[in-house]
C-alpha cells in the first residue's frame, strides 16, 4: 500500500510538499483541524512558514496534544524550517518550545532578515550537489548525543536525523530535486 | 521563463506566507498584538488606509525610525510601503533591511507613468493588481508577490472580490487558448509573452496571489480564500474595530479553515464592533485606479 502522509496545513508552504510526495507515489492529505486526525496516516510533514503562527494555531485548534503524542510514540516526521523550530527541544532566546521531541537547539532567523536568504548546494547523507534554499532560516546551534548530522553548510548542521524524525533548516520542497523526500520515504519511514 | 537565483528565492520567500494574514500596524504595540494574534507578517505604516483617506493630502513612505521600532518589536517579517514609482523610497527601505516592499497605490503615486524597476532590487516586492494584465506587468518589473488592490481603507470588500474574480476568469480564459492565440493575447493584455505562456501552462500566476483591500471580518477573509486567494492582507479592518486582538485572531483562524462554515460562525460571534466602513461608491479618491 502507498504510504499515507498527513501534511500540517495551518499556514505556509504545505502544498509544495504534497506535490513532491504525490509525485513519488505517496497519498497526501491536509491537517487543518482536529477532525482531520481521524484519517489514518503513516507519517507527518511539518512545513515551512511562520513558526509563531503555526505554534499558536496548533494549540488553539486542539491539534497540539494529539500530534505530540504521535511524535512521542515514534511517528515518522519530516520537518522543514519552521517545522524544525516546532520539533526542537530548545529555541534560543525563547522560553517556549513546541513539540520538543528533537534534542537540538535552534536559533530563529539566525541568518538575518529576508535580505539574507540564500541558496547553497551541499552533500546530504551521501548524495552530492543537493540544492538548498535557505529562507529566513533558523540555525541548529547544538545537537544532543544520538542526533545524526546528515548535511552541513558553513560548518553548521542543516539536516539532522533522530530516530524517525528528519529535520531540515532549508526547503527541498521548492526545488526540482526530490531526493530528500525519496530518502524520507525509503530510509526514515522504513 | 528562466528565473535568476534571486528571483527564485524571492518567489519562494512569498510562498512561506501562504495561508497567512498580513496586518497593517502603526506602532510597535500594535505589531505585538498582531504577532500574538497569529499574523504571518505585519505592514508597518504611519497611518492605516482609512486614516490616509480621511486626512487627504500627500501620503508618503513612513519614517524609518518608526519602521525600525516595529522591526525590533516582532520576529515575523515586516513589510513597508513606498509610493508607486518612488525608487528612492524603495532604496531606503532596502537599506533598513525591510523584509518586503509594497509599491502601493495606498500612498500618493510619485510617478504617474512608470513603476519601480523592481528587478534592480534584492529585497522582494509585493504589488497590487486589478486584473491579469496589471499582475503580469508588475511581475515583469520584478514583483515577487501580487495582491488584489481592492479599495483600501473602506471596509468594503466589493472591489477585492471583483479584482480576484476578474483575474481568475482571465487566467481560465488564457489556459484555454491555443499556442498561436497566445501571441495576440499577450499583445492585447500588454504583457510579456513568456509570462503569459507560463500562466497558460500552469493555470495560475507565477507568483503568490493574496487578497487585499476592504477585508474587515472573518467571513470576508474566508470569502477571498474560497475565491482562490492564497492569503489575506487586512489593513484598516483590525485596528479600526472595537476589539482588535480578538478580531485579528478570528480572521487568522478563518483563513486556515476557510471552508468550515461552522467554525467561521463561532469565530464571527461576539467580535464587537467592525470598522464602520465607507461604501466604495461614496468615495472620491479611487486608489485602485493608481498605477495600471
Amino acid at each position: 500500500m502507498n504510504p499515507r502522509i498527513a501534511v500540517l496545513a495551518l499556514q505556509g508552504a504545505f502544498r509544495e510538499h504534497m506535490l513532491v510526495f504525490a509525485a513519488l507515489g505517496a497519498e497526501c492529505f491536509e491537517i487543518r483541524q482536529r477532525a482531520d486526525l481521524d484519517r489514518p496516516f503513516d507519517a507527518l510533514v511539518l512545513p515551512g512558514g511562520e513558526s509563531t503562527v503555526q505554534g499558536k494555531l496548533l494549540r488553539e485548534l486542539g491539534l497540539f496534544d494529539p500530534l505530540r503524542q504521535r511524535l512521542r510514540r515514534g511517528m515518522p516526521v519530516l520537518a522543514t524550517c519552521a517545522g524544525t523550530i516546532l520539533l526542537a527541544e530548545r529555541i534560543a532566546s525563547d522560553s517556549v518550545s513546541h513539540f520538543a521531541t528533537l534534542p537540538i537547539t535552534v536559533e530563529r532567523n539566525a541568518y538575518g532578515r529576508q535580505l539574507s536568504s540564500f541558496h547553497a548546494e551541499s552533500a546530504f547523507a551521501g548524495m552530492t550537489g543537493v540544492p538548498m534554499p535557505f529562507i529566513r532560516a533558523p540555525r541548529i546551534t547544538a545537537c544532543a548525543e544520538g542526533v545524526e548530522v546528515l548535511a552541513e553548510v558553513d560548518k553548521f548542521p542543516v539536516a539532522v536525523r533522530y530516530g524517525r524524525q528528519l529535520a531540515l533548516t532549508f526547503h527541498p520542497e521548492i526545488t526540482a530535486d526530490r531526493r530528500i523526500h525519496a530518502y524520507f520515504l525509503r530510509e526514515v519511514m522504513r | 521563463m528562466e528565473l535568476s537565483r534571486q528571483q527564485e528565492l524571492n518567489y519562494n520567500l512569498a510562498a512561506m506566507l501562504k495561508g497567512g494574514v498580513i496586518m497593517d500596524v502603526t506602532t510597535p504595540e500594535q505589531a505585538v498584538i498582531a504577532e500574538k494574534a497569529g499574523a504571518c507578517a505585519v505592514m508597518a505604516l504611519e497611518r492605516i488606509p482609512a486614516d490616509i483617506r480621511a486626512a487627504g493630502g500627500v501620503s508618503r513612505m513612513s519614517d524609518p525610525e518608526m519602521i525600525r521600532g516595529i522591526q525590533q518589536a516582532v520576529t515575523i517579517p515586516v513589510m513597508a510601503k513606498c509610493r508607486i514609482g518612488h525608487f528612492v523610497e524603495a532604496q531606503i527601505l532596502q537599506a533598513i533591511e525591510i523584509d518586503y516592499i509594497d509599491e502601493s497605490e495606498v500612498l500618493t503615486p510619485a510617478d504617474d507613468t512608470f513603476h519601480i524597476d523592481k528587478n534592480a532590487f534584492k529585497v522582494p516586492f509585493v504589488c497590487g493588481a486589478r486584473d491579469l494584465g496589471e499582475a503580469l506587468r508588475r511581475i515583469a518589473e520584478g514583483a515577487s508577490m501580487i495582491r488584489t488592490k481592492g479599495e483600501p481603507g473602506t471596509g468594503d470588500v466589493v472591489q477585492a472580490v471583483r479584482h480576484l474574480r476578474r483575474m481568475n476568469a482571465e487566467i481560465r480564459r488564457v489556459t484555454s487558448l491555443s499556442a498561436d492565440e497566445l501571441y495576440e493575447a499577450a499583445k492585447q493584455l500588454g504583457v510579456p509573452f513568456a509570462l503569459l505562456r507560463e500562466v497558460h501552462d500552469r493555470g495560475r500566476l507565477p507568483v503568490v496571489n493574496f487578497a487585499a483591500g476592504g477585508v474587515a471580518t472573518p467571513a470576508d477573509a474566508a470569502l477571498m480564500m474560497q475565491l482562490g486567494a492564497e492569503g489575506v492582507f487586512v489593513g484598516s479592518g483590525i485596528f479600526k474595530s472595537g476589539d482588535p486582538a480578538k478580531r485579528a485572531a478570528a480572521i487568522v483562524k478563518a483563513v486556515t479553515n476557510f471552508r468550515d462554515a461552522a467554525q467561521i460562525a463561532e469565530l464571527s460571534a461576539g467580535l464587537g464592533e467592525a470598522m464602520v466602513g465607507i461604501n466604495s461608491d461614496e468615495i472620491r479618491t479611487i486608489m485602485e485606479a493608481r498605477g495600471v
